[in-house]
């Protein structure tokens, strides 16, 4: 005879205990930061290439920049698996879209909704995609820079970030983004934040990529380090002003 | 070890303020652009007002997905009302279809404040304010969202609201005209701005009356 009290978790189980095996409730592997922004002739974007295990920094070479389709870019914080994921269901619709082979492609307006109304049905089943992702692209001229949260909320700007971005970047860029930007001044503003998010997010690491997408097409660098200033004296002698510490 | 469980909200609010106001032959329906989160404000530009039919706006805030999700659903439908009726619907029409979308959802609800404005069929402002959940009534005017609670003792002092209880029922719609009513909605949002973190960088108000419908926007603090 079913002993109904032995079975019947202690803690809040509105959502079933059996049922959990069957949803996300901790992502695993994750990507900390994204930050994309608009220039002149396109828009750029920037994140590390860490995949963080809980506080370990295990893997130092995930690509979280990837092109979608001829115009568009998707680059994403959270669970790697689930970012992988969603490129499998990227790559499906871009699929089914070339195959119409019409002569019309998916731009970043309809990739970006169709992520959103992913992302948010799936946090309605309670089993969310646990990503923040950054969608960004050109096409006929027209650039377009969106994101979405792994509970659907969503918009577009003219820069956004992802994570930790949203509180050390977006003031950054608040303050010195401006519509004409050059390639170069692009970049430079970029690294400006990678650098911050470098010096103060833990989950950081000192290997990133930078992805561009023009009118002509999609490139991303090669990895590569910031140079970093660990040069102050208070990080020189620590203790001076705090008698009896060690 | 006793089991994590889990540690996420399928909620999250993303502020923002929305009023509506009805007057005589005319509707004023405004709301913030600002939409944050927690401590953060995620953009400045985001509206939160969508017009539903020729003479019914919608304005919501509250969770910015499900406000999105329940407008695409409304838009949805009425479109469907178009190729059955061949006419647009009516705004009380609009504000009952409101109500039983948002019930819909009674057992997992849309997060979303809403405001409904327009005009009836006899060309009068009209507004209806909701709950989460569909329950709503027809106003004279209306506040919701995070600086609703600053801006509604405001309007009930100012538009000189009648008593509900009173009998036989005195129409709430002001006498204002377009212009003052305007005005007065400027001077909420300047001042829920003042006090109210989520609130602010810009109002976005339509006005809707017998020639059509017109958007202002009106700039507003930033911090």
């Amino acid at each position: 005879m079913m002993n109904l009290a032995d079975s019947a978790p202690a803690t809040n189980n509105m959502l079933g205990s059996e049922a959990d095996s069957q949803r996300t409730l901790y992502p695993y592997v994750t990507g900390t930061s994204v930050i994309g922004i608009k220039y002149k002739d396109g828009l750029l974007f920037a994140a590390d290439m860490g995949g963080s295990y809980g506080s370990t920094l295990r893997y130092k070479s995930v690509e979280r920049l990837k092109s979608v389709g001829k115009h568009s870019v998707i680059g994403a914080s959270g669970e790697i698996s689930d970012f992988q994921e969603i490129m499998r269901y990227l790559d499906e619709l871009i699929l089914f879209d070339n195959m119409w082979d019409d002569g019309n492609s998916l731009g970043p307006k309809e990739v970006h909704n169709y992520l959103t109304r992913v992302m948010y049905n799936r946090r309605n089943k309670f089993n969310p995609l646990w990503n923040s992702l950054v969608l960004g692209g050109i096409k006929n001229g027209k650039k377009y820079l969106g994101t979405v949260s792994m509970i659907g909320v969503h918009y577009e700007d003219d820069h956004v970030a992802t994570g930790f971005g949203n509180h050390l970047a977006r003031p950054i860029l608040r303050d010195e983004w401006h519509e004409n930007l050059t390639y170069e001044e692009g970049v430079k503003l970029l690294e400006k934040c990678m650098r911050v998010l470098l010096y103060r997010d833990r989950s950081a690491v000192n290997k990133l990529q930078i992805a561009k997408i023009t009118e002509e097409g999609f490139t991303v660098s090669e990895p590569y380090s910031l140079k970093t200033s660990w040069d102050f004296n208070a990080f020189k002698n620590p203790t001076l002003d705090a008698e009896g510490s060690w | 070890m006793p089991k994590q469980q889990a540690n996420w909200s399928p909620y999250d609010n993303n502020g923002g303020t929305c009023v509506a106001i009805a007057g005589a032959d005319y509707c004023v329906i405004a709301a913030d652009t600002r939409m944050s989160t927690g401590y953060s404000i995620l953009t400045r530009d985001y509206s939160k007002i969508i017009q539903l039919a020729d003479k019914s706006v919608m304005a919501s805030s509250g969770f910015q997905a499900d406000v999105r999700a329940l407008q695409k659903v409304l838009a949805a439908r009425h479109l469907l009302y178009q190729h059955q009726h061949n006419k647009q619907m009516s705004c009380p029409a609009m504000a009952q279809l409101l109500s039983n979308t948002l019930y819909f959802k009674r057992f997992f609800p849309y997060y979303s404040f809403n405001v409904l404005g327009g005009l009836d069929s006899e060309g009068k402002g009209c507004v209806f304010t909701y709950d989460a959940v569909g329950s709503y009534e027809r106003v004279g005017y209306s506040a919701q969202g995070s600086g609703a609670t600053l801006i509604t003792p405001f309007l009930d002092n100012q538009l000189k609201s009648p008593s509900p209880l009173l009998l036989p029922a005195k129409d709430a719609v002001t006498p204002l005209s377009e212009i003052e009513a305007i005005d007065l909605v400027k001077t909420c949002f300047a001042s829920a701005t003042e006090r109210d973190i989520y609130t602010g960088d810009k109002v976005e108000m339509l006005v809707l009356n017998a020639s059509g419908i017109r958007r202002e926007f009106m700039e507003l603090r930033k911090d």
